[in-house]
């Protein structure tokens, strides 16, 4: 049984800054880090993989230096990498994201075994949309389930998963037939940590790219041209509430009668 | 009658059989150990044994310590009358000390009559302190009590054998018995003394007793050294030869290649010298007595990880000779012969036990190394450690916050980056004095008594990173390794020659561990900094600042035992407030850790007293209106034990805080 991740390299966004003229991210010198999420997603693969004895393959779309993304899950203990990079895959939407990621899990399930599950973040960082698993899942027609927090059953001999989703105040427990594309909460599980030996593994091992010559999608329907979606303007919210009051380190008393006052002439204090 | 060669002979070499299997079955051991060069300056590690082992420096500086002075040189003084009775047991009559010239051998006989009582004297006093006053608790063995009885028969023995062969030869020669024991009383005092006593008895019957006593006494003793932890008697010597001649304030870099293991899990990957260290341990708790997580009941006590590293390695010693599978795995539950995880994460590495030791066992390094086995081989380590990896690869920081604010401290200042064309110091401002609300104050302090006393200096600003030590004495030190050749590398870029720290962490690791990469910097902690700025006179206090009140001055460990600085930041205090800080009870190369180092800052205390609230209060016996300190990690553990006690009108203020309170405000 092989189990696909989906993980994407996305700039540290605490260090992300906007710039207010041309509306985009501010991405030189930033460090890129896994999606956070995608790291849960990781975990999960490998715990099934350790229970289970699955395979499990890490693929990304990104640009080629997107490969330390692949390595760090290398390190990690995935058994594939796979990089999906081509020009032509550049400046994708989730739409055409998620037909590239499709496409590359087909080609596993052909050529490295029967895909039993599909696990991605719940969401990115970068893009926060939610969109890829959900359409990868439509692409393959797989049954999906988003938002999970627990893996409650997971049988390949009846080929079913059951699972619990982290809804707003509640819980829903859910079971399908697999393959499965599941997205996950960081809830799910804690990530590991690398051990030194895979990581200097990983350093040697080599990460295999796909392009779309590998990959034999149409052109129009993936990369820039096939993105119905685009971005008009990026801006921060303008902060309408909130002030720092005076110096408390230096003059905590003063401040905090500051505050008093503050919060008396909003009749906000009760007396 | 005595001697009697047929029957002393056999057991003698029986004797010395089992004494050199015993030594050669343990010292053996220690060639399973990976090679260590200890080998340099051999002049200087000569002149160390002599003054460590031979001279009991460190021994001697407790005051029981003189007991064993007086057991030691007693020892070698009577090795020689050992030597003669062994060879009189062998070839009777033939070699005695009395055939020599009577100007050597009167000096020697009074020398042995008086070690041998200075001996017996020490071991019943030992023996009475192991009853009543113990070291620690533990430490009243059987096995103590008979090394002690032992040596106290060889001793009686032997007046005894002395004191009849005195009465037999003042018999023979018919001398007037007061004038003969008056005159033997001089060379012989104790001999002479009881030879009065005797010369009314048995004297052939009681030579012979006392011969076999002393014979089989000393059969047993040689029988069972090197079966025991008075293994330290041949191991102690060569152990203060090899000690490492620098502080073991590092830790040894490690070869990141394929193939190779990280840390120690199993006891041969320690280095013969580590092995070597486990049989020299006398056992004696100086470690224990002053190591803060033993103290504050935690599972740490660097007496029996030694001796479990010893055990260890009798257990597992003929497997690992043979290739064949281990029986006790090093890192265990933390029965006899291993040592608990728990353990391995409680030390703080204050390095007292190091401190303490008197044969240089370096307790520190050898549970770092556990560490690295279980952060780098087995990635087993407290949770609240992963977000702290994470932050400090991704972001070079523990917060993990995002490195461009690392120079919001400094945003109302005209700080500029460092330029080695024009600048003289690099301020290193490290992690806690660029994100940690409080320690920026003391960031800013600094900056502005370095540019009142015209210094020209920068920052490297959003090019600094965090110089990695707390993951590298968490035993990360992969993570380590990669952090240290970026700082280097940017040191080496901006032309980097002097560097001044107000962080003892930073300090230590860019002055010591940096070394390890090739990087030779001038580093100067603040306190030395300013020390020197007050002594020629760029820095002149001409108002001392009455603000502080009565202040007690808390050593860091980084500082003063890892790097043996105590006096400049005591001076710093004495120039600002006019008057030298109060000593706590522990100071200076006694001081108690605060709790934080060795990565405990960023770990959770849960087990036993707060190291932090114990430091605390012996901070409070000495009233203090300010606890003066000159690192940020024992400024927080400061903070908060305060709080923790309701004790919050005392302050606590960092020496440049105090010294820009003096000149700034």
């Amino acid at each position: 049984m092989l189990i696909v991740v989906c993980i994407k390299q996305v700039p540290d966004t605490t260090q992300v800054q906007i710039d207010p003229v041309t509306n985009t991210l501010v991405r030189d010198g930033i460090p890129f880090i896994v999606n956070p999420y995608d790291t849960h997603a990781l975990e999960e693969a490998l715990r099934l993989k350790d229970r289970f004895g699955c395979t499990v393959a890490a693929i990304s779309m990104g640009p080629p230096n997107a490969e330390g993304t692949l390595k760090k899950a290398l390190a990690l203990g995935v058994d594939h990498a796979i990089l999906l990079s081509d020009r032509v895959f550049g400046g994708a939407d989730t739409l055409a994201t998620s037909k590239v990621l499709a496409a590359a899990i087909a080609k596993l399930h052909a050529e490295v075994g029967e895909v039993g599950l599909v696990l991605c973040g719940k969401q990115t960082i970068d893009g926060d949309t939610a969109q890829v698993g959900p359409g990868i899942a439509s692409r393959l027609d797989y049954r999906q389930l988003t938002l999970v927090d627990k893996i409650i059953d997971l049988d390949f001999s009846t080929q079913k998963i059951r699972v619990s989703r982290k809804l707003e105040g509640r819980h829903e427990i859910v079971e399908a037939p697999l393959p499965a594309m599941l997205t996950v909460v960081r809830e799910l599980n804690r990530p590991r940590y690398p051990k030194v030996q895979m990581r200097l593994a990983a350093a040697e091992a080599a990460v295999e790219v796909w392009n779309n010559k590998t990959l034999q999608l149409d052109e129009q329907k993936i990369g820039l041209k096939g993105s119905p979606t685009w971005v008009s303007k990026i801006f921060s919210p303008e902060r309408d509430k909130g002030e720092i009051l005076g110096d408390g380190y230096n003059d905590p008393a003063g401040t905090a009668a500051l505050l008093i006052e503050k919060l008396m002439a909003k009749d906000m204090l009760p007396i | 009658m005595t001697p009697n060669p047929s029957i002393f002979a056999p057991l003698l070499i029986a004797s010395l059989a089992v004494f050199a299997w015993g030594c050669w079955k343990r010292l053996s051991l220690i060639s399973l150990g990976q090679p260590e060069d200890r080998f340099n300056n051999i002049g200087t590690r000569f002149g160390e044994m002599l003054l460590y082992a031979f001279g009991q420096k460190r021994v001697i500086s407790k005051p029981f310590g003189f007991n064993h002075f007086i057991i030691f040189w007693s020892f070698l003084i009577l090795m020689v009358a050992n030597t003669e009775f062994i060879l009189n047991g062998l070839f009777p009559h033939t070699i005695k000390l009395i055939k020599l010239p009577f100007e050597l051998y009167l000096p020697l006989a009074f020398m042995i009559d008086i070690a041998s009582l200075l001996a017996l004297i020490a071991v019943t006093v030992a023996a009475i302190r192991r009853l009543f006053a113990p070291p620690y608790p533990e430490a009243r063995t059987k096995e103590a009590f008979f090394i002690l009885g032992l040596i106290a028969i060889l001793m009686l023995a032997s007046f005894t054998l002395n004191a009849t062969e005195l009465a037999s030869f003042m018999l023979k020669s018919k001398a007037d018995p007061a004038s003969f024991l008056a005159a033997a009383g001089r060379i012989m005092p104790v001999s002479a003394f009881l030879a009065g006593y005797l010369v009314s008895l048995q004297l052939g019957m009681v030579h012979a007793v006392a011969w076999w006593a002393h014979a089989v006494a000393l059969f047993a003793f040689i029988c069972y050294l090197p079966n025991s932890k008075h293994m330290h008697i041949l191991t102690a010597i060569p152990n203060c030869f090899f000690h490492r001649l620098e502080k073991p304030n590092t830790q040894p870099v490690e070869a990141f290649v394929s193939g190779n293991t990280f840390g120690v899990g199993q006891v041969d990957r320690y280095s013969w010298k580590d092995l070597l260290d486990s049989f020299s341990c006398t056992e004696c708790g100086r470690c224990q007595n002053v190591c803060p997580a033993s103290i504050t009941g935690k599972p740490l006590n660097p007496r029996a990880v030694i001796h479990d590293i010893k055990v260890n390695l009798l257990e597992n010693g003929t497997a690992l000779k043979r290739g064949a599978a281990l029986l006790t795995p090093l890192i265990g539950e933390g029965g006899e012969g291993s040592v608990s995880e728990e353990a391995i994460w409680s030390c703080t590495t204050c390095g007292a036990c190091m401190e303490a030791c008197p044969v240089f066992i370096e307790q520190m390094p050898k549970i770092i190394q556990m560490r690295r086995h279980l952060v780098e081989t087995e990635t087993k380590f407290p949770e609240e450690l992963l977000n702290l990896f994470e932050n400090m690869e991704s972001r070079s920081n523990p917060w993990g916050i995002a490195p461009s604010e690392r120079t919001k401290w400094c945003s109302q200042l005209d700080v500029k980056p460092f330029d080695s064309d024009t600048m003289e110091y690099l301020f290193y401002v490290g992690c806690a004095g660029s994100f940690d609300s409080r320690n920026k104050h003391v960031s800013v302090a600094m900056a502005q008594l370095l540019d009142k006393a015209g210094i020209t200096w920068g920052i490297l600003g959003k090019d600094e990173k965090c110089c990695g030590d707390s993951v590298r004495r968490l035993g990360n030190e992969y993570v380590f390794d990669k952090m240290a050749r970026e700082n280097v590398a940017t040191f080496i870029e901006r032309g980097v020659k002097k560097v001044v720290t107000q962080c003892p962490h930073c300090f230590t690791t860019l002055k010591n561990d940096y070394r390890q990469y090739g990087l030779e910097l001038e580093v100067i902690h603040h306190s030395e900094l300013l020390r020197n700025l007050v002594q020629d006179g760029r820095l002149a206090v001409d108002k001392t600042t009455q603000e502080m009140g009565t202040t007690v001055f808390h050593d860091s460990c980084y500082l003063g035992r890892h790097n043996d600085v105590y006096d400049a930041p005591r001076e710093v205090i004495g120039a600002a407030t006019g008057s030298a800080p109060a000593e706590m009870e522990r100071n200076r190369s006694n001081a108690f850790c605060c709790g934080a180092g060795g990565g405990r800052m960023w770990m959770e205390e849960h087990v036993g007293e707060r190291i932090n609230l114990t430091r605390v209060n012996e901070a409070l016996e000495q009233k203090p209106d300010t606890i003066c300190v000159a690192c940020p990690y024992c400024m927080t553990m400061f903070e908060d034990g305060l709080k923790d006690v309701k004790a919050e009108s005392v302050k606590v203020r960092d020496v440049a805080e105090i010294m820009a309170e003096a000149l700034l405000r």
